[in-house]
């Protein structure tokens, strides 16, 4: 179990994808003016991490890995080079019927997420977080528990800097600086702040 | 070479960058800049990609259905990644390993699909061919500026090579280890980009 931990605990605080490796950047900074949306966009985040990196963790396993195919006569065959390809197929996937199910049965959620959903296709984090989970030859279940601490890292990190950057509106600086530039400086001052965790255990 | 097509090449360099007027492809500007040469391979890979997949997406703009345009264009930019991928992994394998998953996550880079989506899907391939090659130029120039800075700053060499001799090997500069950090790429964009809003005031954020 503590190993479990162990692992949510470093992709929340350690390898916080957005401030330790910038993956999501782009939805990072452009969703995260009010504390409400950045809420709504890290929970769609979360769930379809939570999905995705378990799921693509199955295909790799069992369909895609040297040897995985035995069972279909070919032991030699070696697919990870379609991974990419398959990865993102999954993630495009998984968005659009989570869009759907989410649309029948929760109709409040799917107004608050609706619109960050099919954004999140071309997400890098998503994507990211299944690409280090190959890397790290994760096994099933250790992959859960990383989907779940990737995705929870996000939350926190998009909420935080949204927190801040209401609070920013009251503050007067350069044009040039306004908006865009700032965020940066906060997003690089988050990731030094986040970087004195490192070295945390369970 | 008309002016309409000069534009399409330069004016996203400066005027009109993807990443500091439009906020896209961030992610990957700022993993890949510790080093000139990762930041190097990394753009000539964007740049290789938003053109052929520009291309191909004009090409075939007019027989993909509006309903699956999302899906079909990420299968083209998934299919041109792979290649890019193997390509490497064949030819610079340590600078592939050096490179991780940020190759693959040229898959989700937005001045991709932005420039696909954008572009391509209502203008003939050679103008998206050559808007692509532009705006991987612009992306281009944003990252080697950012790596240029990191790396003579932060560990005294260009491209590897020693510019400022080291006070570790017996030289006179102290380096700086702030800047080998994730979190001076955020610093020095921000600052990129105040530079340039403040040559073209037109691109400054109203409340």
């Amino acid at each position: 179990m503590g190993h479990y931990l162990n692992i949510i605990v470093k992709a929340v605080f350690i390898e916080n994808l957005p401030l330790s490796f910038f993956l999501g950047m782009c939805t990072f900074l452009a969703i995260s003016k009010k504390v409400k949306t950045a809420m709504g966009l890290g929970l769609a985040v979360l769930i379809i991490m939570i999905v995705t990196v378990p799921l693509n963790n199955l295909i790799l396993t069992n369909l895609l890995q040297p040897g995985a195919l035995a069972w279909a006569g070919y032991p030699r065959l070696d697919l990870t080079f379609l991974g990419l390809l398959i990865y993102i197929g999954v993630i495009a996937a998984v968005v659009q019927i989570l869009e759907m199910i989410l649309d029948r049965f929760a109709p409040a959620l799917y107004n608050t997420l609706g619109i960050y959903l099919p954004l999140l296709t071309v997400n890098c984090a998503i994507l990211g977080a299944a690409l280090f989970m190959v890397e790290r030859h994760y096994t099933f279940l250790e992959s859960t528990a990383y989907g779940f601490g990737a995705g929870g890292g996000f939350f926190l990190a998009v909420v935080t800097l949204a927190g801040i950057r209401e609070k920013l509106e009251y503050a007067d600086p350069p044009a040039g600086l306004r908006g865009l530039g700032l965020s940066f400086i906060i997003a690089g001052l988050m990731a030094m702040a986040f970087m004195g965790l490192s070295g945390l255990e369970v | 070479m008309s002016e309409s097509k000069r534009e399409l090449i330069f004016s996203p360099i400066l005027n009109r960058n993807p990443i500091a007027l439009l906020v896209l492809g961030i992610c990957s500007a700022l993993a890949v800049t510790g080093q000139l040469a990762t930041a190097f391979v990394m753009s000539i890979c964007v740049m290789a990609v938003t053109a052929c997949s520009s291309l191909i997406i004009s090409l075939v703009r007019n027989r993909i259905p509006s309903s699956v345009r999302i899906g079909a264009q990420i299968m083209i930019i998934a299919t041109l990644v792979i290649l890019i991928d193997q390509i490497l992994k064949a030819y610079f394998f340590s600078l592939s390993k050096q490179l991780s998953i940020y190759v693959g996550l040229i898959i989700t880079n937005c001045i991709i699909m932005g420039r696909a989506e954008g572009f391509a899907m209502s203008n003939p391939p050679l103008a998206s061919f050559l808007d692509g090659i532009g705006n991987g130029l612009g992306y281009g120039f944003i990252l080697m500026t950012t790596a240029f800075i990191r790396e003579l700053l932060g560990s005294g060499s260009l491209f590897g090579y020693q510019i400022l001799p080291l006070t570790v090997n017996g030289g006179w500069y102290e380096r700086n280890g702030l800047l080998l950090l994730p979190a001076s790429a955020f610093f020095i964009i921000a600052l990129l980009i105040w530079l340039l809003r403040s040559m073209y005031p037109e691109q400054q954020e109203k409340d």
